[in-house]
């Protein structure tokens, strides 16, 4: 068995790309839902929203990539509106199936062939991350410590990913200490309460909404160019949910509850596909195939995450007395 | 709780040494082309398939074989352009709307997948899942806008068999519950267990399936979700704990039973006979009929009975049903064994319509949503219209615009509907105070 | 604030103020605060409110009570945009009201507490109580990244926050999630709270439903207080004994509609709460006795509804 290769990925996964994406959607659910009782199911769609926002901007018109980011985000904001408008108003349940619906309808528009000539089917879009990689500091070569190392693409779009994890983590940190993040917080618990003190309740939700779906744009824009491509299926509903469970697990309404959330996930789930992997292949594990890997490793997401809710809705960090969970 | 969750997973434990199936391992180097060829989920034989690359050169000719695949390897990556010869296939069959040329991007060490759907040429039965094949040229706007009607009525039937469930246990328990599209699937899965795996006929292949849906439900929520209530977990948290119970059970069916899109082994290719405007398969006009007969029969059971009566008053005012001595829990575990079974039910007819897929609940679940958040939340009867509405509004978009889309033009109506009418169409509004 | 006046000056000149009204549902005050016209609130064919003219005067302390069913808290609702009239006007201080979100009514100091009380549990007593404020620099999205823009007013809404919880004897439960606090303390908070808001009419519901004997007395005192410190005060209570010692007026509902208004002494000898209460029509009048007796029933009848709903 291969203990070394097993140690070099899954250490790697503690700060890859996938890590990072998710950990910024996640960091995007923990102000909607953890902070603000929002239930956004459809997180994914913020992300999707961003990165083919910039992928056809680039591609399909032939702007610069920073036009591509800003039309990304004006995207994310006005998908927020069309949203957070009709159902911000009603019960909670009602914006996770209206959301859930959303994310649903963007993916299957993406991958239409009817709109393929603009958003590329099933295939997706790739070639629009050359302005990017062009601002690339890092010369050709291999970056890290010992054996753990990225190329100079990977090392690039990780330091960027890092720095908007910061500082997501420090505006989330900066709001929460302040008054704006104590009203989000009332809100979380009766709104109506809030409302009887002369807030605007659904003023503060659509700004929450639309910060956690920028928040989650970065992910899908760190998505887009650590894999120099975009498809439809990449955001689909499980990206949602898997958030979910980094949010949970990592402790909801905790700054850094995402952050180590997020690396607990994939360094787990690295970690277990590798291992049952080499197992396999040596012949320790004969009831089930490489291809059932991957199943298996999402069986145990979900297993998790029904676990985590029964045993430890605080999550790690979470504390018990002040999550919105009352699952007891 | 420990303890119901150690029941419940191994139950489940148990469920996969019944369902157990040897896992086909695919190739583990593939870099190329392949696909299946099938007429109403019957393999399709002999049939030619070209590839060239992309300007035109000649890489390999080869036919499908009595399993209907075919398979070319590549030496490099790229586009290739794969031709289906269609005079080499049966007589009966044809390429859906007639394009029988594909361009797909072969990548390193990966196989793309080519799909050419075909469809009984003429007078062939049409699915309510499938695009049904538009034959523009003899058929009047009319006549297709009957036979949608049709197909959308079967299709919103089985909907509202599933929905009918899922609203009941919104009504009387208050949990949003992902993971029914999860109990659909399993019903389909485990009929397909008996009718393929055990060799039984479809018809007791369903029944036992039928059977054992309801024993999952009653199962689930003896050992799991009553558990929960009695602990008083909250809603959210419930709702999140579904979808926890969602994936796990998907990837479960994922494990167990593989990616493929399976077929029942019975009634697949069926003569279409004819009914006025209507072309359709006879098990169509008898799967309506079940679906018609279920629903009539639990409609009498809420109307009628006792336990239906409770279940109205349950999901109306736990409360006040409490204190005028109904049994609320007995209540919602019959609600849940019958949603089981229903859903079950929803689940092979789906099946039988279109093919055992893992992912089949999970597609319909949105539908099911759909319907039921049209209907009023939590209201049985609205359930029924809402999912009538969603699967006759899917069927008869495709009028206008792309079979494709049609899911976003009835989730898209959706979201309409609840800007204008929040409570849904047979909903009340809520009082305060 | 009014702290240097005479507690019986208010006292004295809402009453002076009622002395020569007409005892009839309606009628006009001298200097009204709120004045209700014509609102009405159906549910499918129900209709829970319907009154015709109704005014509060300025600085008094005003009761609305009613049998169960009467439509008040759904009154209530109106008045403070937290459910939607069917139809009606009403001005507060003059502007118009109705339509208006709960929010602005709030903020233009009409301010209200709930039947079951709603202290945010998960915040601490403090953060409760500086929620409350308003204007705050610190609750717009960019000044709050800004923490020297908004740090001095916190510290002078702190300070008002703990003036106002020493005198309700919640310091030192100062820095406890609310949620540990009991049902009389968080009656208390709520009312705190609102006065966070520096309301110049404090809508009540129900200030007394679940409280313990031991605090009902301090939060009568509380409620009198406002009225001293300049505020008008409407509250929906089922307790006689609160209503007849409190208020300064009484505005009864039955059906949905104003039947009759009043001072407290006499009130409730008016036939048509009688009726209301009992739901029943009596052809002789009743003698002192036989009234007080079949009111004792009422309110036992009362109570035990207040009791059940509270149970729910």
């Amino acid at each position: 068995m291969d203990w070394f290769n097993i140690m070099v990925t899954t250490v790697e996964a503690a700060v890859g790309v996938e890590t990072v994406f998710y950990m910024l959607a996640a960091i995007g659910i923990n102000l909607h839902f953890g902070y603000t009782g929002l239930l956004n199911f459809g997180q994914a769609a913020f992300l999707g929203v961003a990165a083919y926002g910039l992928a056809v901007t680039v591609v399909t018109i032939g702007l610069p990539f920073w036009v591509g980011i800003g039309i990304g985000l004006a995207s994310v904001i006005l998908l927020a509106l069309l949203l957070g408008i009709p159902t911000l108003r009603l019960r909670a349940d009602y914006l996770a199936i209206v959301t859930i619906a959303a994310a649903e309808i963007v993916r299957l528009i993406f991958r239409s062939v009817t709109f393929k000539d603009y958003f590329g089917g099933s295939d997706g879009r790739y070639g629009f991350s050359e302005g990017f990689f062009a601002m690339n500091p890092f010369s050709k070569g291999e970056y890290g410590i010992g054996p753990f190392t990225f190329n100079e693409r990977v090392t690039w779009v990780l330091l960027i990913g890092w720095i908007l994890v910061g500082l997501s983590c420090l505006v989330i940190y900066m709001l929460m200490k302040s008054p704006w993040g104590r009203v989000l917080k009332a809100i979380r618990e009766d709104e109506e309460a809030v409302r009887a003190l002369g807030k605007n309740v659904f003023s503060y939700k659509m700004q929450s909404l639309i910060l956690g779906g920028l928040i989650g744009s970065f992910g899908g824009y760190i998505y887009a160019l650590g894999y120099a491509s975009v498809q439809p299926d990449a955001f689909s509903t499980e990206l949602t949910f898997y958030a979910y469970t980094i949010v949970i697990l990592g402790g909801a309404a905790r700054v850094f509850g995402p952050v180590v959330g997020s690396m607990i996930f994939w360094v787990l789930l690295v970690f277990i596909g590798n291992l049952l992997n080499e197992l396999i292949e040596a012949q320790y594990i004969t009831w089930m195939s490489v291809n059932q890997i991957g199943a298996f490793r999402f069986m145990l997401v979900g297993l998790g995450l029904v676990l985590l809710l029964v045993f430890r809705p605080q999550g790690i960090f979470g504390d018990k007395r002040e999550i919105a969970l009352d699952a007891r | 709780m420990r303890r119901a969750v150690i029941a419940f997973t191994a139950f489940l434990g148990g469920l996969i040494f019944l369902l157990a199936s040897p896992a086909s391992a695919g190739p583990a180097d593939c870099q190329g082309v392949k696909g299946t060829l099938k007429l109403q989920g019957q393999p399709v034989n002999g049939a030619k398939i070209v590839v060239t690359t992309e300007d035109g050169k000649p890489v390999k000719e080869v036919a499908s074989n009595a399993q209907g695949t075919w398979d070319v390897q590549v030496d490099k990556p790229g586009k290739y352009k794969v031709t289906l010869d269609v005079s080499s296939l049966p007589q009966t069959a044809e390429v859906r709307g007639g394009n029988n040329v594909r361009t797909p991007t072969v990548y390193k060490d990966n196989c793309s997948t080519v799909l050419f759907a075909l469809v009984p040429k003429a007078g062939g039965e049409q699915t309510p899942g499938a695009p049904a094949p538009t034959d523009t040229s003899d058929s009047s706007f009319w006549t297709r806008a009957a036979q949608l009607t049709f197909e959308g009525f079967n299709l919103g039937l089985i909907i509202a068999l599933a929905a009918m469930g899922l609203s009941l246990i919104f009504g009387t328990t208050k949990l949003t519950n992902f993971a029914h599209g999860e109990l659909v699937t399993f019903g389909a899965l485990i009929a397909y267990l008996f009718n393929v795996g055990f060799g039984l006929g479809v018809i007791p292949s369903a029944i036992i399936a039928v059977l054992v849906g309801g024993a999952f439900g009653y199962l689930q929520d003896r050992f799991f979700w009553g558990q929960l209530r009695r602990r008083g977990t909250g809603v959210i948290a419930m709702m999140i704990i579904s979808i926890g119970v969602a994936m796990f059970l998907r990837f479960l069916f994922l494990f167990l039973h593989g990616g493929d899109s399976e077929p029942y082994t019975e009634f697949n290719a069926q003569a279409g006979i004819t009914v006025g405007p209507i072309t359709a398969a006879p098990k169509n006009f008898i799967m309506m009929a079940i679906e018609l007969a279920v629903l009539v029969i639990v409609g009498i059971a809420l109307l009628k009975t006792r336990t239906g009566k409770a279940a109205r008053a349950v999901a109306d005012n736990p409360a006040l049903a409490a204190s005028s001595g109904i049994n609320v829990d007995r209540v919602i575990r019959v609600i849940w064994t019958a949603g089981g079974a229903i859903a079950a039910l929803a689940g092979i007819l789906l099946g039988l319509s279109q093919t055992v897929k893992f992912t089949m609940g999970q597609d319909i679940l949105l539908l099911i949503f759909a319907g039921v958040t049209l209907g009023g939340l939590g209201t049985a009867f609205g359930a029924l219209v809402g999912s009538l509405i969603v699967g006759l509004f899917i069927q008869l978009s495709t009028l206008w615009i792309s079979p494709e889309l049609k899911s976003v033009g009835a989730l898209a109506v959706l979201i309409i509907v609840l800007l204008f009418r929040p409570q849904g169409i047979l909903g009340r509004r809520e009082r305060i105070g | 604030m009014h702290a240097e006046t005479k507690p019986t000056d208010h006292k004295a000149a809402a009453l002076a103020a009622f002395k020569d009204l007409q005892r009839e549902p309606g009628v006009t005050k001298p200097d009204p605060i709120l004045v209700v016209d014509n609102v009405v609130r159906r549910f499918g064919g129900l209709t829970a409110v319907d009154v015709k003219h109704v005014e509060i005067q300025r600085g008094s302390i005003t009761a609305l009570i009613g049998p169960n069913g009467a439509g008040k808290t759904t009154f209530f609702n109106q008045l403070t945009g937290f459910d939607t009239a069917d139809a009606g006007e009403w001005t507060f201080n003059g502007s118009r009201m109705n339509g208006v979100a709960a929010h602005k009514v709030a903020r233009s100091g009409m301010v209200r507490t709930f039947q079951l009380t709603k202290a945010l549990s998960k915040l601490t007593v403090i953060e409760n109580m500086r929620l409350g404020a308003q204007n705050q620099k610190g609750e717009s999205f960019f000044r709050a990244l800004l923490p020297s823009s908004w740090r001095a007013q916190e510290d002078e809404i702190t300070a008002r926050a703990d003036e106002l919880l020493a005198r309700f004897k919640l310091d030192a439960k100062r820095e406890d999630f609310a949620g540990s606090l009991s049902g009389g303390q968080r009656k208390l908070l709520e009312m705190a709270r609102a006065l966070m808001v520096r309301p110049e009419l404090v809508m009540l519901d129900e200030p007394m439903a679940g409280v313990n004997p031991a605090l009902t007395q301090s939060l009568l005192g509380h409620v009198k207080d406002l009225r001293e410190q300049g505020m008008t005060v409407l509250f929906v209570e089922h307790d006689m004994d609160m209503v007849r010692d409190i208020s300064d007026w009484v505005i009864v509902m039955a059906q949905g509609t104003v039947i009759a208004e009043g001072p407290p002494d006499t009130i409730m000898s008016d036939a048509r709460v009688i009726d209301a209460y009992l739901g029943a029509h009596h052809d002789a009048p009743l003698s002192e006795e036989e009234l007080e007796e079949q009111l004792q029933e009422a309110e036992a009848a009362l109570e035990a509804e207040v009791e059940e709903e509270a149970g729910k």
